[in-house]
């Protein structure tokens, strides 16, 4: 096989999937994150309390087991999912744990003066939250969430080892049928490279816009 | 549901290859801590070629995933006769990618260090090898001591990976324990718990270690 032939038959069977958990498990991420990272900072402790011991429990445990986990020993408990509904839910919960500390410290970031402001303007502790905390926070948590989305992209490689056919999973293939090894898995950083390359370009521009916008 | 008997059974097994887990978390970290030493001061050439050329490296190994780099070193050196065992090719691979991390974090804290240092040095006629060992490092390194010691704890939780490139850590024997006994539940969740038990504390103490230097500085 020629190179380019070896290139679209990598994209064609695998920039699908590897782009739907992408996009899917960034969703479930950024929802998890914000809920949880809120959550910690709640004036409730039970909501405290089971916030913290999910970040720490999945911050605390490699992405890979949790992946396993859930693929392999979650049905002997008799909850069977989809191979790719598996690779969604993990890496969403994983990551969502890492940017909860994000938004948290990020929120935490903000003077203690804006939160008092509201209080005087008789805001309730949501208006205060949505029209004053969050839109400051946000500016600074940005770049941070950027990043994350790099990380997450580039952790969806793992789904191929619960034969999940991603890219990386069609690459794999493709070389123990053609034994093209160092054209496929040179092809393959570099479709992944060119995938992350624009992201962290944008996540920059963003950046600079951003500090702009503050100083 | 969860086997105890079988669990207390296999404990040990996972526990053997425990060693393998660490052994590949601490070289690859050493490899990491020497290799980005090296990155962040070559990006920081005066020979404009060697600094851009540097950055492209280092661009290129964070945009790609550490899975796919494992596989690179793992099947494609072998074609250029360098075939390397499982446990070397995993170091290696670990080492590399996360050097490109530690080439930022040591930049954060040379940049950190006073411009009037570079200048004091060269005042003195330091030669520029000596302004970096004498000067430079002793004042940037303490200070992100705490950052490398959690790319330490993120280093461990990435081992599980060389289990892709056929080296038996502990993911890899639970994995090959529930193959043979269609018991997966036990195995992974041991594995889980040794993670658990091992990252959390120390991030714990990273924080406080973080929370100390700080007031030093």
């Amino acid at each position: 096989m020629s190179t380019f032939e070896l290139l679209i038959s990598l994209l064609k069977g695998g920039l699908k999937v590897t782009i739907i958990v992408t996009l899917f498990s960034t969703i479930l991420a950024f929802i998890l994150g914000f809920t949880a990272g809120l959550a910690r900072l709640s004036k409730y402790k039970i909501l405290r309390i089971i916030s913290g011991m999910y970040v720490e429990v999945f911050r605390g445990t490699s992405l890979l087991v949790q992946l396993f986990w859930l693929y392999f020993a979650l049905p002997l408990l008799g909850i069977k999912f989809s191979a790719i509904f598996t690779a969604i839910l993990a890496i969403g919960l994983n990551f969502g744990a890492y940017c909860s500390e994000i938004v948290r410290s990020a929120v935490n970031s903000i003077p203690q003066g804006q939160t008092e402001a509201c209080i005087a303007l008789n805001m309730t502790s949501f208006q205060s939250m949505r029209r004053v905390i969050i839109p400051q926070a946000f500016a600074t948590m940005l770049p941070n969430l950027g990043n994350q989305l790099i990380e997450l992209l580039k952790s969806t490689s793992l789904v191929s080892m619960i034969t999940l056919a991603d890219l990386t999973y069609h690459a794999n293939i493709l070389n123990s049928s053609t034994f093209e090894t160092t054209k496929i898995y040179s092809l393959l950083l570099i479709i992944y490279f060119v995938i992350s390359l624009p992201l962290t370009y944008g996540i920059k521009m963003l950046e600079r816009r951003l500090s702009v916008w503050r100083v | 549901m969860f086997d105890w008997k079988f669990a207390v059974n296999i404990l040990p097994k996972i526990l053997a290859s425990l060693k393998i887990t660490i052994v590949a978390t601490f070289a690859g970290f050493f490899l990491a801590l020497v290799l980005g030493l090296v990155l962040s001061i070559l990006s920081k050439s005066r020979i404009k070629p060697v600094s851009r050329l540097t950055n492209g490296v280092v661009l290129f190994i964070r945009n790609t995933p550490l899975l796919v780099q494992l596989y690179f070193i793992f099947y494609v050196f072998p074609e250029y006769g360098l075939t390397l065992e499982p446990l070397s090719a995993g170091i290696l691979g670990l080492g590399i990618h996360y050097s490109t991390y530690l080439s930022e974090v040591y930049r954060s804290g040379i940049e950190n260090v006073p411009h009037g240092q570079w200048e004091a040095a060269k005042a003195l006629n330091f030669t520029r090898m000596e302004t970096w060992t004498k000067i430079i490092l002793p004042q940037a390194i303490p200070p992100i001591l705490p950052v490398l010691g959690n790319y330490l704890i993120t280093m461990f939780k990435e081992t599980p990976l060389l289990s892709a490139i056929t080296l038996v850590e502990i993911l890899q024997t639970a994995k090959i324990i529930g193959a043979g006994s269609f018991k997966y539940l036990e195995g992974f969740t041991i594995v889980g718990i040794i993670f658990f038990i091992l990252s959390y504390p120390s991030s714990r103490l990273i924080k406080s270690l973080d929370v100390r230097l700080n007031k030093k500085f």
